[in-house]
């Protein structure tokens, strides 16, 4: 059930309805009823996915829990015990905690390898395997199911905060919730339990503010769905055909039209989700700022997807780099290399695994761990540039102007629309000759006689996405996206921005009888 | 402290680390600086810090940092 189509609308008029008026006691227990509903649409068996994670992280949080109470019994039972002995029990314990941690850990991270990664490691075996001449393996289909990505690393969050000292949830149903949570399901954000669980579980009366906030966000993000997003792909998928012979100057098109499409359906997917959890009263955490006004790759990282970067920051980066073997090889490089570029390779390794995990998170093809890894590479070249940066923002005093930070976030752009384009291509080899064709092949007499005619939008679209873009880009430089909640306004202005978008949506929007609105591309990781 | 702050000057020449109060709120030390801190505290200090200690509220100052080393060199376990 994609947040743009009736069925969303209906369901989600149903939950509203429900939840305020006859199950306005047991509002938690009737949005997990409403969350299982929800995925179910995405198809039965996948609840059967979901339940799994839902129990076994749920299982192993609560005998974590046991644990911790049970050594806090113990050690007040004997308060004579030696500081040696407490310490050795301890120890004992904390053995035990990761244990479990462990089992939970691999036990769910291997669905998500089955489900998802199965077929692509077949696919990368195979090659070698008739090198050799063995045996083909088989490959497997399974139907992925729909945002594992998203619940099993909110899940994992979960779990690994518990080994480190958060309370276990105790009931179950509670912990089902905060997985199954509908409006985050699919596409994020990446919620931590301690930021999520006061406001998924208090009781909510309806709020007038509040609703017509959260309708202004789901509003706004129809907008850029609607009329940006889905209107834009038609050109993308146009440019990106293997075999359309867009190669050239159609490859800055291509780089250019899908920086803006992946921004609108995401944010958009964002917003909406944003929007419906805060008319329910549940205030989810923002996932974006300002990633086109970034005036570095790093920058860029901690303004998209933010949820995602932190997870990633938090459970993989800094364990990783925090660990004994990364911390042998910061001594052994220190002695190798010396005090300068010996100190960064521990660091530089770590980024590397990030990057490589990241690319791997997002699909399971070549295509995505090259992107990874290009993101990892460039940031690594931007840290080894810096002092040189610095000298020169020294040396003609730029640092700190307008114009220089114009050009920097202009920059930034276009290096990361030029990155993302692995993904539109979906091909190694195709990203690399589309590259190769901007520098050999620019190719400007097909564009200057067609222009961007022929890629299935009309005149009329471009001038619409140009008006939609604009206003993006004013909402954007005045603040982020959650200045369209429209809160510090009259709210006679309020409503009359909030029909406004209505009606931009209901006149200009790619939707009616017959269209199938287009899933959101982050529901396919 | 004074092995701290030696580390912490090497890496930023510029910033008067026995005043600010805010290394990390305001940007002066990213992911990059925590993960090399952390090394260089484990080399110099022999101190490992364990994920679940870095917390910008941890890093945010010398003192913060130093009270954080002072602390695991203590701890039971």
């Amino acid at each position: 059930m994609y947040f743009t189509s009736a069925n969303f609308l209906l369901f989600f008029l149903c939950t509203f309805v429900g939840y305020y008026t006859v199950f306005r006691r047991v509002q938690w227990q009737f949005l997990l009823m409403a969350s299982l509903v929800f995925y179910a649409f995405s198809g039965w068996s996948n609840l059967i996915y979901i339940c799994v994670t839902i129990c076994s992280t749920w299982f192993a949080g609560r005998q974590m829990t046991r644990l911790r109470i049970g050594q806090e019994q113990y050690l007040a039972g004997i308060p004579e015990l030696s500081k040696k002995g407490r310490n050795t029990y301890k120890a004992v314990i904390k053995a035990k905690l990761k244990k479990w941690l462990v089992l939970c850990l691999l036990f769910n991270l291997a669905i998500l390898a089955v489900v998802k990664y199965i077929s692509f490691v077949i696919s990368s075996i195979n090659p070698l395997l008739s090198v050799i001449n063995a045996q083909q393996i088989t490959s497997i289909n399974i139907l992925l199911p729909l945002g594992i990505s998203f619940y099993t690393f909110q899940a994992l969050s979960y779990i690994i905060d518990v080994y480190r000292g958060l309370e276990s949830e105790s009931s179950l149903f509670k912990f089902g919730l905060f997985v199954s949570f509908f409006p985050q399901l699919i596409q994020g954000p990446i919620s931590r339990f301690d930021d999520l669980k006061e406001t998924l579980y208090s009781q909510h009366k309806f709020d007038s503010e509040e609703f017509q906030a959260g309708l202004a966000r789901v509003m706004w993000g129809f907008f850029k769905k609607l009329i940006v997003a889905d209107r834009l792909i038609t050109a993308v998928m146009a440019l990106s055909d293997p075999n359309g012979g867009y190669g050239g100057v159609y490859v800055i098109l291509n780089a250019f039209f899908y920086a803006i499409t992946l921004y609108a359906d995401f944010t958009g997917g964002i917003d909406i989700t944003l929007g419906t959890a805060r008319m329910l009263g549940v205030a989810v955490k923002e996932n974006f700022s300002r990633p086109f006004y970034s005036v570095s790759i790093a920058d860029y990282w901690r303004q998209w997807h933010i949820t995602m970067g932190t997870w990633f920051k938090d459970y993989l980066f800094y364990p990783i780099s925090a660990s004994r073997p990364m911390l042998r090889l910061f001594k052994w490089s220190q002695k190798s290399f010396g005090g300068g570029f010996g100190k960064r390779i521990s660091v530089y390794t770590s980024t590397m695994i990030l990057w490589f995990v990241t690319g791997l998170w997002h699909g399971a093809e070549w295509h995505f761990i090259v992107w990874g890894l290009v993101n990892g590479i460039v940031i690594i070249i931007s840290k080894e540039l810096s002092p040189l940066y610095a000298r020169f923002h020294k040396r003609f005093r730029i640092g700190d102007t307008n114009g220089y930070k114009a050009f920097q976030i202009f920059r930034t752009f276009w290096l990361m629309s030029f990155i993302r384009i692995f993904d539109v291509y979906g091909s190694v080899r195709l990203t690399i000759k589309m590259y190769l064709s901007v520098i050999f092949n620019f190719d400007w007499t097909r564009f200057i006689t067609n222009g961007p005619s022929d890629l299935g939008l009309d005149i009329a679209d471009y001038a619409l996405i140009a008006i939609a873009v604009i206003v993006m880009v004013i909402a954007g430089f005045t603040h982020n996206n959650r200045h369209m909640e429209f809160t510090n306004v009259k709210p006679i202005l309020r409503t009359v921005l909030i029909a406004s978008m209505v009606f931009a949506v209901i006149i200009f929007g790619i939707y009616g009888f017959g269209y199938d609105s287009r899933q959101f591309i982050y529901n396919q990781f | 402290m004074d092995e701290l702050l030696k580390i912490l000057t090497n890496m930023y020449p510029d910033v008067d680390f026995k005043t600010h109060k805010a290394l990390i709120y305001q940007g002066v030390l990213d992911s990059f600086d925590i993960v090399s801190l952390i090394a260089e505290i484990d080399d110099v200090f022999g101190i490992r810090i364990p994920p679940l200690e870095i917390m910008p509220e941890n890093f945010n100052s010398a003192d913060a940092l130093y009270t954080l080393i002072t602390r695991l060199s203590e701890s039971e376990v």
